[in-house]
């Protein structure tokens, strides 16, 4: 005897039913931990969900398993190893870590960089912004469920860490500046490979364009999902892409304290009303491409000269104190800088960008469904040394 | 299998035990900080590609690895949470510890909140020195490993009493696994 | 292109700040003598008076520095200096807030005061822009998004019992800020809903940003000293010698 579609059906209400007197009597919330070691959180982040079935009711996001101390120990260092360590702090756009508190040190002391020095860091500043969001750009497609761009992206990427390796000795991690200027020159034949490079960078951002922004599933999964409107971003104090992404146009390379040689460039800024997941993306391929144009600009002019100011052999900053805040890779990387006039600094305040881009994630995460969380995630784009400096 | 315990395999058989252990390494990435980069680039760059070696990365989940590589800092707080990775790995396993804040600290000695070097919780196999270490240098640690891991005793491993590599008898100490540093000049 | 508004120190002082000690740090360039007492800048004149036209005598001082205006209030004046920042000038965005402390570090054992790489503080409590009393300051820095305006504030903070107002109905991320500055210097925020640990360990004793918490590290193992110094580009000179600690 055959199950007939009438006995199916009513097979499947009874049991359904069932099912749901029994979910309607027990009801609780569960409580899943996320982190701090999974694929899909950038590093040891931590977050506490407490979920009803597949939606967050409530996040807690735990930090602090790579807090190693930047503000105590950097008051035992002096000054040219403080920058050793600082550029661990965002260990994807290491060279962007330096700059501002170089930035700071030099305010302090009264000297500036020569022009080819702040051309050079500016050039160099983008080409780490460059290597940072190439790996966004293949990363959320990996947390959101497609492989293939990750491989793209480290491929590309190497392409540029083989440029800064060039100019500065390390891949990342290239502990580069000094107050007043830069360690050395750039090698001959940089310019040209640089050149050719950025036009590598191109092809690769049309890449992802095709492969991932214009994908379907992609925009399914990202439109719509993690809305930040730009009050409550400002007042979290979420920087950098993600708040143009909510549509304020705000970019400390043209808003802020004029620093290294922007004020020189003419720049277009990205913003997106958007305020979702796929606006973050969005807004970072223009940038990735803005950055290329940005350094092919600062080479056709890179003025001729020297490259380190005439600074003592031993470095004492006098006393005083100094803010610098810059557009990092991430976001609003400040750098609040007090010396008494020893060889180290006194205290040094470093304000990071993804510390209060993650600071928003219990507002933003509730309500949405577990992948959404992965998603969020994955489009604030943080750092754990970031965060946890 | 009373053979191992007892001592007993013939060398041909250890051999290809040994021999089909250390190419079919199923490796945990414990990226913590700033080395988990280069270990990526290692692992999913098609320049530095780790499979060759016979190294696949990426498992399900830890109790199905058999190597683990530490690279980054290990503060105080996440120390419990590796030292607990660390037994759910079943034996035979081996760790790498890629990075100086994963051998000793790093940069970070002074820190009130850093675990100076992780081989205060687990036993480490091979050290790879750097800041962070090029993709090259865990290629080498793990080229390092596998020799390692050819002139192994299964017997030993078994009992667990400590490993003695032959040629590298200076560097012995009296705990489970002699520990090789790339870059020793050894060879 | 880094400021050059700094060096300029216009003749008339600010309306609101009393006089301002004479302090050095105001003047950034070593070789340059010192210039007379430190004022507000022009551009920051007009974001002093819509804080003070609201706050009027909670300000006890305020300078620029360094092309960026310093303010610094009094203790239970700190919330209405948030409120009023936000709505007089504008001031959405919150970057931080942290603490300062001022007392001078005690040095670890073994630190040797000739060599260069381990700086040796000084050994008096002095304050910074703005001036200060007593030994913990809270300082937060708030921008607007619209416009250049910019603000740090400062506010002391009584070390035996130090507390302060908090910002979170104000700012809502000044709940991560401030519980990592409770954290660190164990200055209590009143208001805040729920102060606890956000870097350490639940079981961690002591607040490591205060200078007279040890680093222990440093108190067991001497400073290697001076290795060596790599050459200033374009100089001939020799590498340093090894310095002993």
């Amino acid at each position: 005897m055959s199950m007939t579609e009438e006995r199916q059906r009513a097979y499947i209400g009874k049991h359904l039913a069932e099912a749901q007197i029994n979910v309607e009597l027990h009801h609780e919330d569960m409580v899943l931990n996320i982190g701090p070691q999974h694929p899909a959180t950038h590093g040891t982040l931590r977050v506490v969900v407490k979920l009803d079935g597949e939606r967050v009711v409530a996040a807690d996001p735990v930090i602090g398993y790579m807090h190693r101390g930047y503000e105590k120990i950097v008051e035992y260092r002096s000054y040219p190893q403080v920058t050793t360590l600082i550029n661990r702090i965002d260990w994807l756009s290491s060279f962007a870590n330096e700059v501002p508190f170089i930035h700071a040190a030099e305010q302090i002391m009264g000297i500036e960089a020569p022009p080819r020095a702040q051309y050079i860091r500016t050039v160099l500043t983008e080409l780490s912004r460059i290597a940072t969001f190439i790996v966004f750009l293949g990363d959320m497609g990996a947390q959101v469920g497609a492989v293939t761009p990750v491989f793209y992206a480290f491929r590309d990427r190497e392409h540029v860490l083989n440029l800064i390796e060039a100019a500065t000795g390390g891949r990342f991690h290239p502990n580069f500046n000094r107050i007043g200027g830069l360690k050395d020159d750039l090698p001959s034949g940089w310019i040209t490979e640089t050149r050719r490079v950025m036009g590598k960078v191109f092809e690769s951002c049309d890449t992802f364009e095709n492969l991932l922004q214009g994908n379907e599933i992609f925009h399914v999964r990202t439109k719509g999902i993690g809305i930040i409107p730009a009050d409550i971003g400002k007042g979290y104090g979420v920087s950098g892409s993600n708040l143009r992404a909510s549509g304020v146009d705000w970019d400390l390379r043209r808003d802020g304290a004029p620093y290294l040689a922007y004020p020189e460039v003419d720049f277009k800024v990205w913003t997106h009303p958007g305020g979702d997941s796929f606006s973050r993306y969005w807004v970072r391929l223009q940038e990735t491409r803005e950055a290329a144009r940005i350094v092919l600009d600062l080479l056709d002019r890179l003025p001729a000269g020297p490259v380190m100011a005439k600074v003592p052999r031993i470095i004492k900053v006098p006393a005083g104190e100094s803010w610098v805040r810059v557009e990092n890779p991430l976001g609003e990387m400040g750098y609040y800088v007090i010396s008494k006039g020893a060889t180290g600094p006194f205290r040094v305040k470093i304000r990071s960008a993804s510390f209060s881009n993650v600071s928003i994630l219990p507002w933003v995460l509730k309500g949405v469904y577990v992948p959404d969380l992965i998603t969020i995630l994955a489009s604030l784009y943080f750092i754990l040394g970031d965060i946890d400096r | 299998m009373g053979l191992v315990e007892s001592g007993k395999i013939p060398k041909p058989l250890t051999w290809l035990m040994n021999y089909s252990r250390k190419y079919s390494l199923w490796m945990y990435q414990w990226g913590l900080a700033c080395c988990a980069i280069e270990m990526g680039a290692a692992l999913v760059s098609p320049r530095y590609d780790v499979m060759r070696l016979g190294v696949i990365p990426f498992p399900a989940s830890p109790r199905q690895a058999d190597l683990i590589c530490i690279s980054g800092t290990v503060t105080d707080k996440m120390a419990p949470a590796v030292r607990r990775l660390y037994e759910q790995m079943p034996d035979p396993k081996y760790v790498i510890s890629m990075g100086s804040c994963a051998n000793c600290g790093g940069p970070y000695w002074d820190s009130y909140s850093v675990t100076k070097g992780v081989d205060q919780i687990i036993p480490v196999d091979v050290y790879v020195p750097g800041c962070p270490p090029r993709p090259e240098a865990l290629l080498q640690g793990i080229v390092l490993l596998q020799e390692k891991i050819q002139n192994e005793d299964p017997a030993q491993r078994w009992r667990g009493d400590p490993i003695v590599v032959g040629q590298l008898g200076e560097h012995d100490h009296d705990i489970p696994g002699t520990a090789v540093t790339v870059g020793a000049s050894h060879v | 292109m880094s400021d050059q508004q700094s060096d300029d120190a216009p003749q008339d002082p600010a309306e609101d700040a009393p006089e301002a000690p004479d302090a050095p740090e105001e003047t950034a360039a070593a070789p340059e003598p010192a210039e007379p007492a430190p004022a507000v800048l022009p551009e920051h004149e007009g974001w002093l008076a819509a804080l003070a036209a609201d706050l009027g005598d909670d300000i006890v001082e305020a300078v620029s520095n360094h092309g960026d205006l310093v303010v610094r209030v009094k203790r239970e004046a700190w919330h209405r200096a948030a409120e009023v920042a936000r709505t007089r000038l504008g001031c959405e965005y919150l970057s931080f807030i942290s603490a300062i402390d001022w007392l001078p570090r005690p040095d670890p054992p073994n630190w040797d005061p000739d060599a260069p790489s381990a700086p040796v503080q000084p050994k008096e409590m002095t304050f910074g822009a703005a001036g200060g009393e007593g030994r913990f300051q809270v300082f937060a820095c708030v921008e607007s998004t619209d416009d250049v305006t910019q603000v740090i504030l400062k506010t002391d903070v009584n070390e035996q019992n130090p507390s302060v107002a908090s910002w979170t109905d104000v700012f809502p991320g000044a709940d991560w800020h401030e519980r990592e500055c409770w954290e660190m210097y164990g200055i209590e925020f009143e208001g805040h809903p729920h102060l606890r640990h956000l870097y350490l360990p639940a079981e961690f004793e002591g607040n490591p940003g205060r200078k007279d918490f040890p680093l222990l590290s440093r108190e067991t193992k001497p400073w290697p000293g001076l290795v060596d110094v790599e050459l200033m580009p374009g100089s001939d000179e020799e590498p340093a010698e090894e310095a002993s600690a």
